[in-house]
């Protein structure tokens, strides 16, 4: 929309650097443009200042087949690209677009497949006829299947339940430890960030505003709040609780973690 | 990827034209189309153009967004122009040999050219000025008098608003699905005829089914507020005729007595 009232500049001043086999969590609040970051890392939007380099391949190329075979992108509400006639055909249409065997395809699909849960029946159903948290896995075993190197998931657990939300990232978690692969997690939920990620990078309004460990992003509580974020309820908890303990940690951001810690000041031996 | 749709794009703006009644807005531009049509002389046409320019300007619409509209029905313009230079009789100005190019062919193809311009011109001057929702609302007020006959008038309205309405939310969608099939490695609108068409499948498809899904959503929402059609239903946006209305209004017809004066004259 260059040059009509409507333009708006979505990104800017981007210094980002992410090494292989990271788990770095984007947050921001709506609108803080951590969703048109992602689209850039496989070319579905272009620059128009600067530079960006992933594998090795500038996005800016027109070979972008390449550099889609390394970055999955898994968008919001991926059940809404499912199309075709059961799952399974689903499943194997980016590699007959990558143009591989039958016996490959079929491999390749049956092991994605397990990863995620599908069993065969499932597989000869229609897409439309899942559950909800089926159609998710369905639509991500659709790009899982492509074996990227990198793997963006765009707020995965959107619209799913908690059950759901923890199966799908036990699911993410245990790929990225047996594969080692990068994973690029977007989300608004503090809690999910928190228990997943080893590094997060806070977006406001199009820039970054800050970037490093959990335990260094949330410590500056009041700073995330001012733009519309939180801390995960856990360590809103700790710090509420610091009026009676005020020597209690503060770094705690999963329930165990805290569950120790109040054993701990309550001098409860385990 | 698809954003270059401009064709009834609403432009905000303050200007006079921007806050005049969109009733106000549709009377002029269909008024004068017809006085388009009537007038067939070139000065009468001129002085069409320069109220054309001036609404323009007005409304501070840049020339940009009027040519951007003219765009699709470009190649109907330069048709209608050259069958009109070369059928039309009158004084030889160039020999083509096979045809000939004559100086009353000129004429008629300025004429015929400057219509559709100004047509298409003149109807962009409403759709940029007035939001989509405003136009529809007009329209129904203005077309309240065919109820009398049983005409569904405000069915109508509404069906248009739903459209309207939706065209920006189907565009979105599309662009989503577009994009999250490119990140399988899909290719749109590559190859010979046949992969083309056969590459939008895995677009088309989950745009239809979201797109039953969204009416089925929109019907139940309306129905739990209660929406039983026209009866007894009130609007939020009462549409008041003010004093730029009347003000448009009597320019409008001062300008085109002038022109249709022109052309009766000269």
């Amino acid at each position: 929309m260059k040059g009509t009232p409507f333009e708006k500049k979505a990104l800017e001043n981007i210094n980002l650097e992410i090494d292989n086999g990271e788990f770095v969590a984007l947050i921001g609040h709506t609108g803080s443009g951590k969703s048109t970051l992602v689209q850039h890392l496989n070319g579905l939007l272009k620059i128009e200042e600067g530079e960006i380099s992933v594998a090795g391949m500038q996005t800016k190329g027109k070979d972008l087949k390449e550099l889609r075979k390394k970055v999955g992108i898994v968008f919001q509400y991926p059940e809404h690209q499912l199309f075709e006639e059961t799952v399974y055909k689903d499943i194997e249409f980016g590699l007959l677009k990558q143009g591989l065997e039958e016996s490959e395809r079929h491999r390749k699909i049956c092991e994605t497949a397990a990863i995620l849960e599908l069993d065969n029946a499932l597989l000869e159903k229609s897409p439309y006829e899942l559950s909800g948290g089926q159609k998710r896995r369905a639509a991500i075993a659709g790009i899982l299947v492509l074996e990227p190197d990198i793997l963006v998931l765009d707020e995965p657990a959107a619209g799913l339940d908690p059950a759901g939300t923890r199966e799908l990232f036990d699911i993410v978690t245990a790929l990225y430890k047996e594969k080692n692969i990068t994973v690029i997690l977007v989300s608004h939920s503090m809690e999910l960030v928190a228990d997943y990620a080893s590094r997060i990078i806070v977006m406001n309004k199009g820039r970054i505003h800050s970037d490093g460990k959990p335990s260094e992003i949330f410590m500056q509580g009041r700073e995330l709040e001012k733009i519309g974020l939180g801390v995960p309820e856990i360590t809103e908890l700790m710090s509420l609780l610091k009026k009676y303990r005020p020597d209690i940690r503060q770094d705690i951001f999963s329930v165990d973690q805290a569950l120790q810690e109040i054993l701990k000041q309550l001098g409860v031996k385990q | 990827m698809i954003r270059n749709i401009t064709l009834g794009q609403y432009l905000p703006g303050k200007s006079i034209i921007h806050r005049a009644d969109p009733r106000t807005k549709i009377i002029v531009t269909m008024l004068f189309m017809i006085v388009l049509f009537i007038i067939d002389s070139i000065w009468a046409l001129l002085g069409a153009l320069i109220f054309v320019a001036t609404a323009y300007w007005i409304s501070k619409i840049s020339i940009k967004f009027a040519i951007k509209g003219i765009k699709p029905i470009l190649f109907i313009i330069l048709f209608t122009v050259v069958i009109n230079m070369f059928m039309t009789e009158g004084n030889t100005i160039v020999n083509l040999g096979f045809a000939q190019i004559t100086d009353q062919g000129l004429l008629r193809a300025a004429i015929v050219s400057l219509r559709v311009f100004m047509l298409i011109t003149s109807a962009s001057v409403m759709t940029y000025t007035t939001t989509p929702i405003m136009l529809t609302d007009g329209l129904e007020k203005l077309l309240k008098p065919l109820k009398k006959l049983k005409v569904p008038v405000h069915e109508m309205a509404m069906m248009m608003t739903i459209a309207l309405r939706f065209i920006p939310t189907l565009i979105d969608e599309t662009d989503k699905i577009m994009k999250a099939q490119a990140a399988r490695g899909a290719d749109i609108g590559t190859g010979n005829l046949l992969e083309r068409a056969k590459s939008f499948i895995p677009i088309l498809i989950p745009l239809f089914v979201s797109s039953f899904r969204k009416a089925d959503d929109l019907a139940i929402a309306m129905e739990a507020r209660c929406y039983r059609g026209s009866k007894g239903r009130t609007s939020m946006r009462v549409l008041k005729y003010g004093k730029i209305d009347v003000a448009i209004l009597l320019s409008f017809c001062i300008i085109c007595s002038g022109i249709l004066l022109i052309h009766y004259l000269i």
